[in-house]
């Protein structure tokens, strides 16, 4: 009978991923990951709640349940990057580094010391075997899909990875969970960045950054304002800017992180806004067989965002340069680039700099 | 798979007599001890036998013996009750760093309220000295709180050494022997001690119950308000059937002390040279000529303890580390902390085992060469 080490996070999608391991004969052993150390108010640690349900759950299946401790590799690897990104002026995706470094690094070495055959999570994504490869599949919701998130893995991690949920639509699994009857069937599903949770975003990061207030202006230099501190803006942001006035919105359309400037430009559609090319680095290749030349395949530069039809093309190991036929709004850097052939996700990298028509874009400078 | 319990410092199993012995308090004497007909007669009648038991076995009197819900509810009625009851004397505290949480969150509270708390260090064998403790005392001490035998480590403190210094201070000493009672011999009088707290679910008894030896004429203040249970010392109607399981389980755990020492000396010598003849890498946490006999400590370098007792539990094999935090992670042992420093390699790497009743030879071997296995497994490269 096949081990698998199931990471449960205490929601309805790893619950669900659980009791399927369970229902199909494998050996699941329940691991809850605690990635963050923080007390709230009552000096009640905040992961608490989430792993009680983890408890009620593994009961309720009938599986072992342990935790296992990343908080040093989480601090390391996902909050120092973190908050050099935002130093840097960058919109980091701290669940991109989460998955590489954490989950499917650390947590995957730990489910093999407990002998796992496998390392189950709920992501919505599938792995399929073809042409002696591991391929990285859409999950079949495709409002759920989590592919973007999951674009550095490998063969090495697909090769021990089961997604048990990715043939699933969300209404499906919380359908399964509450004819299970489980406890977190009803669990409102968690948004927002892990460790920030529902918390105000501008106070935590004041907490480990000093804000820096500084100019908001126009590419031209008309002085529009002030802004509380480079990181607490991204490119295209709408919102707490505070200019007021007539006539269209104003739009956050890039920082200089030298001097401490924030650009703003107006109009939703405002051509600064605009890029058909950018630098990516960090390139991964979830294909063992790397592409040679250019490749043509689609994109996608946020999270739950239409492909967009690119061209491919590898200037070193790991940077590569990407051309996109139509122009595309507010490509941020800092978030992931990540690729897709259909319903294949091909890889991905870190949004470096970006251009329009040959002119790099004051997007982060 | 027969599993292996080997965590007997956590909790143990209720000894067969002790359940015979509790029975009959839950089902023909049940009266309410402070009641005045003949229920409550009976249930009186077991009460002050418990006491007058218990007491001896410690060189108490039965009217010192102040039952509570356990090690933890007498380790703070010891503590917080001699503060307050003395804090026109002094407002300084003595303890150590390697105590039970039921002390150290204790004297942290009492911080809190104005008290001034010395925690001392340990050596690296785990121990502080007498002339530590000497240093430390100051005209305003009012209370020395220290282990007796460690939870984590089995190491003994010099407790008769500090009892006799502090006859000639005024301050009072408390010792938390819930894991060292049963296994070595106590005596208050001779050790000097005035306060000493006591579990019954450690030695074969029911869990929510144990006691509090205070010596008489110590000032104490109550910090359970209602009937005047326990000589007003202690509200609330006496857990009968669990008080005599407490005697029953301190009965058996006298009778038996010499042999289990015995035993549990053994299953260590067979554990270790099992270690030794796998060519296991370890380390025992804590100074080897004074230990609890049924605790052992082990480091074994180059695994990760949640790896290491996840896998042991797989195997079957009950062990623990430290303490688990409320989100199920294990934190880092303040015990090994305060003996190696948080850089050490021990602190992620050791395993308490701890013995107890029930366990036999051929347990302790099966489990020694799953655990030089798993070792073994975790360390290869």
């Amino acid at each position: 009978m096949a081990r698998v080490v199931v990471g449960m996070s205490g929601g309805v999608d790893s619950s669900v991923a659980a009791l399927l391991l369970k229902q199909q004969g494998y050996d699941v052993i329940g691991i809850f990951m605690k990635n963050w150390d923080d007390t709230d108010e009552n000096g009640v640690c905040t992961a608490t709640e989430d792993y009680e349900d983890v408890v009620r759950v593994c009961h309720q299946i009938g599986i072992p349940y342990y935790a296992v401790n990343f908080e040093k590799q989480y601090w390391e690897k996902v909050f120092t990057y973190f908050l050099d990104e935002y130093k840097a002026g960058r919109t980091p995706n701290p669940d991109v580094m989460c998955n590489k470094e954490i989950k499917f690094k650390a947590f995957l070495e730990h489910a093999m010391a407990l002998g796992a055959d496998y390392l189950a999570t709920g992501h919505y994504a599938r792995v399929a075997y073809r042409d002696g490869e591991y391929e990285l599949l859409r999950g079949l919701d495709a409002n759920k899909d989590q592919t973007y998130f999951l674009n550095q893995l490998g063969q090495a991690q697909l090769s021990k990875v089961l997604f048990p949920i990715g043939e699933l639509q969300k209404a499906q699994v919380r359908e399964i969970a509450k004819e299970a009857g489980l406890a977190t069937a009803g669990k409102k599903d968690s948004t927002g960045i892990c460790f920030i949770g529902e918390r105000n975003f501008k106070q935590f990061l004041s907490n480990y950054l000093p804000a820096q207030p500084g100019s908001m202006q126009t590419l031209d230099g008309e002085v529009k304002g002030t802004h509380d501190g480079l990181m607490y803006y991204t490119i295209g942001q709408r919102h707490g800017l505070g200019i007021g006035g007539s006539g269209e919105p104003w739009f956050v359309v890039g920082k200089n992180v030298k001097e401490n400037i924030l650009y703003v430009a107006q109009g939703f559609d405002n051509e600064l806004l605009y890029s058909d090319e950018i630098i990516a680095t960090g390139v991964n290749w979830v294909s063992d067989r790397r592409p040679s030349g250019q490749v043509s395949c689609t994109a996608k530069f946020r999270y739950r965002q239409p492909d967009v039809p690119v061209t491919v093309e590898m200037i070193d190991e790991t940077t590569a340069r990407v051309s996109f036929s139509q122009r595309v709004r507010a490509v941020t850097p800092g978030q992931a680039v990540v690729f897709y052939d259909g319903e294949r996700c091909l890889g991905g990298g870190t949004i470096d700099q970006v251009f329009r028509d040959g002119k790099r874009l004051t997007y982060v400078g | 798979m027969e599993r292996i319990y080997l965590d007997h410092a956590a909790t143990s199993p209720v000894h067969p007599q002790v359940i015979e012995a509790m029975i009959p308090y839950m089902t023909t004497f049940f009266g309410n001890p402070s009641s005045i007909h003949s229920f409550g007669r009976d249930s009186r009648r077991a009460l002050d036998e418990a006491r007058e038991t218990i007491a001896k076995t410690i060189g108490a009197k039965a009217n010192e013996i102040i039952f509570t819900s356990g090690g933890t509810e007498a380790d703070n009625l010891a503590i917080i009750g001699v503060a307050m009851a003395n804090r026109e004397k002094g407002r300084h505290i003595i303890t150590t760093s390697v105590e039970h949480h039921a002390v150290l969150n204790t004297c942290k509270y009492l911080q809190k309220q104005g008290f001034d708390v010395t925690y001392l260090p340990v050596d690296e064998h785990g121990t502080v000295s007498v002339e530590q403790v000497k240093r430390a005392l100051r005209d305003d001490t009012i209370i020395v709180s220290i282990m007796f035998g460690n939870n984590e480590t089995g190491v003994l403190q010099p407790i008769n050494e500090i009892g006799h210094l502090l006859r000639e201070h005024g301050a009072y000493f408390h010792t938390d022997a819930v894991q060292a009672y049963g296994l070595v011999p106590i005596d208050v009088n001779e050790m000097n001690i005035d306060l000493l707290s006591l579990s019954s679910h450690k030695i074969n008894g029911p869990k929510g119950v144990g006691c509090l030896y205070a010596r008489e004429g110590v000032r104490l203040i109550p910090h359970i308000y209602g009937g005047e249970q326990e000589r007003k010392r202690r509200a609330g109607t006496e857990n009968v059937p669990g008080i005599v399981g407490l005697q029953k389980a301190a009965e058996i755990a006298q009778q038996t002390m010499a042999e289990k020492c015995m035993l549990y000396e053994q299953f260590q010598h067979v554990m270790l040279n099992t270690f030794e003849r796998e060519g296991i890498r370890y380390a025992i946490n804590g100074r080897e000529t004074s230990r609890l006999p049924h605790v052992l400590n082990v480091a074994f370098f180059g695994t990760n303890v949640e790896a290491l007792l996840v896998n042991l539990d797989l195997a079957g094999i009950a062990a623990s580390s430290g303490s688990a935090c409320t989100a199920g992670s294990i934190d880092p042992s303040h015990v090994l902390v305060a003996m190696y420093g948080s850089e050490s390699d021990r602190i992620r790497s050791s395993v308490r085992f701890s013995f107890g009743y029930g366990n036999t030879l051929e347990q302790i071997e099966r489990a020694a060469q799953e655990i030089s296995k798993i070792v073994k497994r975790l360390t290869k490269a």
